[in-house]
């Protein structure tokens, strides 16, 4: 079933995420909005996929689809292999809860929970003992670095520093998937750039992403940007030759 | 890109040789603007005529020459460094042209051909964002270059997404639609040059 896509970093050929001909329609004639047009998509193990588009392209219905917030009109999702159409409601909530990051625009930390407490989360809404939430939630945190700042609330953090506890909890446990729509919010350039980068280096342990940006200098720090219009993939980038070609390579004047 | 500024820049911080110079230089902006050493030596003859820096070499071009710089090329470092550069003139653009041409050649899809550039420009965002990622994580002159770089190329994708939306709705109204005449005389009027 492995689709006929470029890209990843070279992990073994698993698709984490696939989508199959997907459709997507709201409301009904003559309102009806085609959200999703026949969507082949698939992502890997280890893949970091940018989604493009202009606003009202579908972007954020294929990130909710992806997650299996909401059902396609017709069409299949696969995560992980297994088919979301047929698996009941509470396996989807336990494949949400333990499979899948998700990081928001906002980051949606809860304030009055501490930095670990908020990276635990997931894991002790899924039933994990406290104490070894706790332990996975710090290890989270170290990864992003900033598990110095474990026992402070939200508001005590900078902005950088709320969206790393928040990809800290995106990623908590043992996730596969990670979606993400505009993960770096109303962040300057720099900071969101670190961002992107936190998110690359998640792949490159072995999670697949998936990111929904209108911004063409965040989507270049994936693997693979595919182009969405009017519900529809438009195109996507080909594998590009290493950066080594862009050095000593130009004149001045 | 000022050869002669960027040495003189060099030069400021002390007395250099040519060969010096030219690998100051090549660092200094992330190796991304290879520099001929004989560029590097013309430069610095026209500086000295100029009286912007003087050698204390005896009297024959080569390595065994060193360089320093004068008052007047302190001064002139000085000045170049405030004055803005010349973007009152909009640059004979190349993938404008195409675009333009894209839109009134019959048969021609010019919302295909603004996706091939959008593509395109992508895939070589993705290149210098894996040297930033890589290389210029520990090299600030890099990391500004790349950046300075992404911004241009953002901002030509920008112009494509406008351009293509501006083309749609162009079709949608061809009543109003005017791509046929208006774009070449309105550049000539601008004075488009380099």
């Amino acid at each position: 079933m492995s689709g006929p896509e470029q890209g990843g970093n070279g992990h073994s050929a698993v698709n984490v995420l696939e989508l199959r001909d997907v459709s997507k329609t709201y409301g009904r004639e003559p309102d009806k909005v085609r959200a999703l047009v026949g969507v082949d998509l698939s992502v890997r193990a280890g893949e970091m996929l940018a989604v493009m588009g202009p606003s009202g392209s579908g972007k954020s219905t294929l990130l909710t689809i992806a997650g299996s917030l909401e059902d396609p009109t017709s069409g299949e999702v696969r995560v992980c292999g297994m088919a979301l159409a047929e698996m009941p409601e509470d396996r989807k909530a336990r494949l949400r809860r333990r499979v899948i990051g998700y990081v928001f625009q906002d980051f949606n930390l809860l304030p009055g929970l501490t930095a670990a407490e908020n990276a635990a989360l997931p894991l002790e809404l899924d039933g994990v003992a406290v104490p070894k939430a706790r332990a996975a939630g710090l290890a989270a945190l170290e990864a992003l670095g900033v598990a110095g700042r474990a026992s402070r609330f939200p508001d005590q953090l900078s902005g950088g520093e709320r969206q790393r506890v928040a990809i800290a909890r995106a990623v908590v446990g043992d996730r596969r998937l990670l979606l993400a729509d505009e993960p770096s919010g109303a962040l300057d350039s720099v900071n969101a750039a670190d961002v992107m980068r936190l998110l690359h280096e998640a792949c490159q342990r072995g999670v697949a992403a998936v990111v929904v940006t209108h911004d063409a200098q965040l989507a270049a720090w994936a693997d693979r940007v595919v182009l969405l219009r009017d519900g529809r993939l438009t195109g996507q980038t080909a594998r590009p030759p290493g950066p080594e070609s862009l050095l000593m390579r130009r004149e001045v004047r | 890109m000022s050869v002669p500024h960027a040495l003189l820049a060099l030069l400021s911080e002390g007395p250099k040789y040519g060969l010096q110079l030219r690998e100051e230089f090549e660092a200094g902006t992330g190796e991304v603007w290879p520099l001929n050493v004989g560029q590097v030596y013309k430069t610095l003859g026209r500086l000295e005529r100029d009286g912007l820096a003087e050698s204390d070499g005896n009297g024959q071009d080569g390595p065994q020459k060193r360089y320093r710089i004068t008052a007047a090329g302190r001064e002139a470092l000085a000045v170049w460094l405030r004055t803005p550069p010349d973007l009152t003139s909009p640059p004979r653009d190349e993938l404008v042209m195409k675009v333009l041409v894209a839109a009134r050649v019959p048969g021609t899809d010019a919302h295909e051909v603004i996706q091939a550039h959008r593509l395109y420009l992508l895939e070589l965002m993705q290149q210098w964002t894996r040297l930033k990622e890589g290389e210029a994580r520990d090299d600030l002159s890099l990391a500004l270059v790349v950046d300075a770089e992404l911004f241009r190329l953002d901002a030509v994708i920008r112009w494509l997404d406008a351009a293509d939306v501006r083309l749609t709705r162009a079709a949608a109204e061809p009543l109003r639609s005017s791509t046929a005449a208006a774009p070449v005389p309105q550049l000539r009027r601008l004075g488009a040059r380099r």
